[in-house]
Formats: C-alpha cells, sequence, structure tokens
C-alpha cells in the first residue's frame, strides 16, 4: 500500500510539475480572489483582518475544489482509466498517494495565500505563522475529503460539478474549525479544541477512503 | 448494463489459450463492449461467463485486470509524462524491473521520442507506446480494441509479428476490428457481431 501510495503521489506531483497547472492557473486566482476580497472590504486595516480568517479560507475552498478536480482528471482523461486499470493497483495505495500528492499542492497554496492575506487583508504577521501548522493540518484533512469525493464525483457518469455542493457538508466543519483556530492565534485564544476536530476529522476522512476507495473505484 | 440497456446479450463464446480471436462488427455492434467485459472492465450483470478461471459474475475483477492488457483506441496515458514515465509507472506499479522499458521502447521504435509528453506524440506512436505498455505488463491475455487504427504500413507489419510472437508465448489475443484482417498471415477465428449479439462465432 505504501509503495503504491508513494509511486502514485510521485506521478502526481510530476505531472503537476510539467504542466504547472497550479503555479500558472491556480494560485493566480487564488491570489486574485483575495486581492478581490481585500478591495470589496476596503483598505482599513483593522476591519480586514478580523476577516482574514475567513476570507483565507474562502479562497482556499475555491482553490482546493479545482486542484480536486485537477486530481481526479487525470485518472479519467480519454482511455487512461481502462490502461491504469488493467495495473490492478491498490485502491488504499492510490487514495493515499493521490491525498498526499494534494496535500502538498495544497500546502503551497495555502503558505501563498497566508502570505497574500498578510499583504493584501494585514493579518499579524507572527501570528499568522502561529496558526500555519493548523492550517497545514487542516488543508490535509481536506485533501483526504476531497480526494475521496473527488472519486464519488469523477467515477462512472458522475459530473464533476457536482463536487462543490458533496463536498461541502464534508469541508464545513473543517474549514469552521480551521477558522476558528486561525482567528484564534491572531487574537490569542485557545487552540486546542479545533485542532482535536481537524485531527479527528483528518483521521476519519484517511481511514474511510482507506476502506472505501475501491468501491468508489469500481463504482 | 447502459441505462437498463443490453449492451450485450446473446454471447455465447468460447476462445481458447493462446489463440488470436478477431471480433469484427459495425460501428455499436458491442466490440468494444464485449472486450471490455472481457478485461473485467465493466460488470456482467447477468449470465455467466469465465476468463482466466475468474468469475465474470462475482469473481474478483481486480485480480482479473492484472492479467489482461488493454490497448484502447483512445490514447492511454497520462499526458504530461514522457513515453519512458508512462511505462516505468506501468514497471513498478507491476514490480517490473524498470530495465525492460528501455527495451520496450526500442522494440516499438521510439526509443528516439522517450523523454518526449506523450500528448506530443502522434496518434500513430501514441498506439505504439500502448504497445510497448504492453510489453513491459507482458499480460496473459491482450485485449486489443482495434490496434491497427492509425498505425501506417510499416506499423501494420511490425503489428502482425508482434502478435506472431506473443501467440507463440503462450497468450491469448482478443482484438476488434471493422472486418477481419485483410493482410495478416496469422491463423486466427472470427467472431461477428451485430447488435449486441455473436451473429457468427
Amino acid at each position: 500500500m505504501i509503495r503504491i501510495a508513494w509511486l502514485v503521489a510521485t506521478k502526481d506531483l510530476r505531472i503537476e510539475a510539467r504542466s504547472r497547472v497550479l503555479l500558472w492557473q491556480v494560485l493566480p486566482f487564488g491570489v486574485i480572489a483575495l486581492l478581490l476580497s481585500g478591495l470589496a472590504l476596503g483598505p482599513t486595516r483593522a476591519g480586514t483582518s478580523t476577516l482574514g480568517p475567513g476570507l483565507f479560507y474562502l479562497v482556499t475552498l475555491f482553490v482546493a475544489l479545482l486542484m480536486i478536480n485537477r486530481s481526479q482528471a487525470l485518472e479519467n482523461a480519454s482511455g487512461t482509466r481502462a490502461s491504469v486499470a488493467t495495473l490492478g493497483l491498490d485502491p488504499a495505495g492510490v487514495f493515499l498517494g493521490k491525498a498526499l500528492a494534494l496535500t502538498i499542492e495544497l500546502w503551497v497554496t495555502g503558505v501563498v495565500l497566508l502570505a497574500g492575506s498578510v499583504l493584501v487583508l494585514h493579518t499579524d504577521l507572527l501570528h499568522s505563522l502561529q496558526a500555519l501548522p493548523s492550517i497545514l493540518v487542516t488543508l490535509a484533512a481536506l485533501s483526504a475529503a476531497g480526494t475521496l469525493y473527488g472519486a464519488l464525483t469523477q467515477g462512472g457518469d458522475g459530473p464533476a460539478t457536482l463536487l462543490p455542493v458533496l463536498t461541502l457538508p464534508a469541508f464545513a466543519p473543517l474549514l469552521i474549525a480551521g477558522e476558528r483556530s486561525f482567528s484564534a492565534a491572531l487574537q490569542g485564544g485557545a487552540l486546542w479544541q479545533w485542532w482535536v476536530i481537524v485531527v479527528v476529522a483528518f483521521a476519519a476522512y484517511t481511514a474511510v477512503g482507506v476502506l472505501l476507495y475501491g468501491v468508489l473505484e469500481e463504482s | 448494463m447502459s441505462k437498463g440497456f443490453p449492451l450485450l446479450s446473446g454471447v455465447d463464446l468460447v476462445i481458447d489459450r493462446a489463440t488470436l480471436t478477431i471480433v469484427t462488427g459495425a460501428n455499436g455492434a458491442g466490440k468494444t463492449s464485449l472486450l471490455r467485459l472481457l478485461g473485467g472492465l465493466d460488470a456482467l450483470t447477468s449470465g455467466e461467463g469465465r476468463v482466466a478461471g475468474i468469475d465474470l459474475l462475482d469473481g474478483d475483477r481486480r485480480l482479473l485486470r492484472r492479467r489482461v492488457g488493454w490497448l484502447g483506441h483512445e490514447g492511454s496515458f497520462y499526458a504530461d509524462l514522457s513515453a519512458r514515465e508512462n511505462l516505468e509507472f506501468a514497471a513498478r506499479a507491476l514490480e517490473r524491473p524498470v530495465g525492460e522499458v528501455a527495451a520496450a521502447l526500442e522494440r516499438v521504435g521510439l526509443a528516439h521520442r522517450a523523454s518526449t509528453t506523450t500528448k506530443r506524440l502522434s496518434a500513430g506512436q501514441r498506439r505504439r507506446l500502448g504497445i510497448a505498455w504492453l510489453l513491459v505488463r507482458r499480460p496473459e491475455l491482450w485485449l486489443l480494441d482495434e490496434p491497427y487504427a492509425s498505425l501506417d504500413d510499416a506499423g501494420r507489419v511490425f503489428f502482425d509479428g508482434l502478435l506472431a510472437d506473443v501467440l507463440a508465448g503462450g497468450a491469448t489475443v482478443v482484438l476488434s476490428a471493422h472486418d477481419a484482417l485483410r493482410s495478416s498471415d496469422l491463423e486466427s477465428c472470427e467472431v461477428r457481431m451485430v447488435g449486441g449479439r455473436v451473429s457468427a462465432p
């Protein structure tokens, strides 16, 4: 399982490095969305900084949906699905590999958007850095859930446009916990209860993915 | 089944090991559906069937798929990976020596395009890459969906030679084509399909 996970993750990351979709399409979109949010709220530093965590996760949600669709589309290109299916890859390994690659891509995105929120939304730099670990764990949980739901909507005849609707109930607790954790870091509140939610969700989605990804692939 | 409509029905077929079977028929006759069923890529919803000893109705289709090789008429690869990287992915997935990749590319005449991303290859070169993919995989059952499409005359001659080697090696080949092979000297059995049924085994 670990061998297949590593194989799939390195393949996805190599494709990403080669196609540069994240660099030239997704990241610019995220930065522009963040910039527009800042402009819409006005330049008042205090006003925007309190909204920073929410806007950060809103833009992260948009970017994550794009990346999840992209991750699954790689496997569903014409003919690829059938050829790769005949390799008989361990579905748990495929799930872990795709979730790992997506996590790394979202981590890169998260760091860029965090820097963007400091510059555009004027969130405090040091407090934003304190929030970074919770952001990374939240993005890992989003990746696990997104990989699972991505397979659900991309497999067979499932339309990819269903992804935002289907993932929202799964993403909502993660986004709320992430936003609360980020806000707590900015305002000096307690973080641990939000950490617990995110870590438990990460473990749950990973476990469900390992167990059910094969069923989703077959369906 | 597709939206309640049976893709195949009345298919009664026995294919012997190490033989070449050519499934012919017009567009929509069910050639690709039959090949996908044989490879465990689609599920059998009723009736009975066994491929390589694995039951198509309730057997382990994942296990079956590991034993078949599929060459579709679309591209079969990750478009942003090079020819070599695609084959290395398959080799590593199946724990085959990565060294076989270079030999496979050499054999299909793609050694000079090994570093080219698949999306930059021509249709004929992608077809050759698909053949190289099968050479690396060495499956027991080769399922080839219109393999002669996009191949030039030299490619067809090469492909016939390859099929002869594959059959001599004990593998079974089932390929689809609109008509029976015209140029090939290979001994084969033709299965003609019409409207999802076998009309002439």
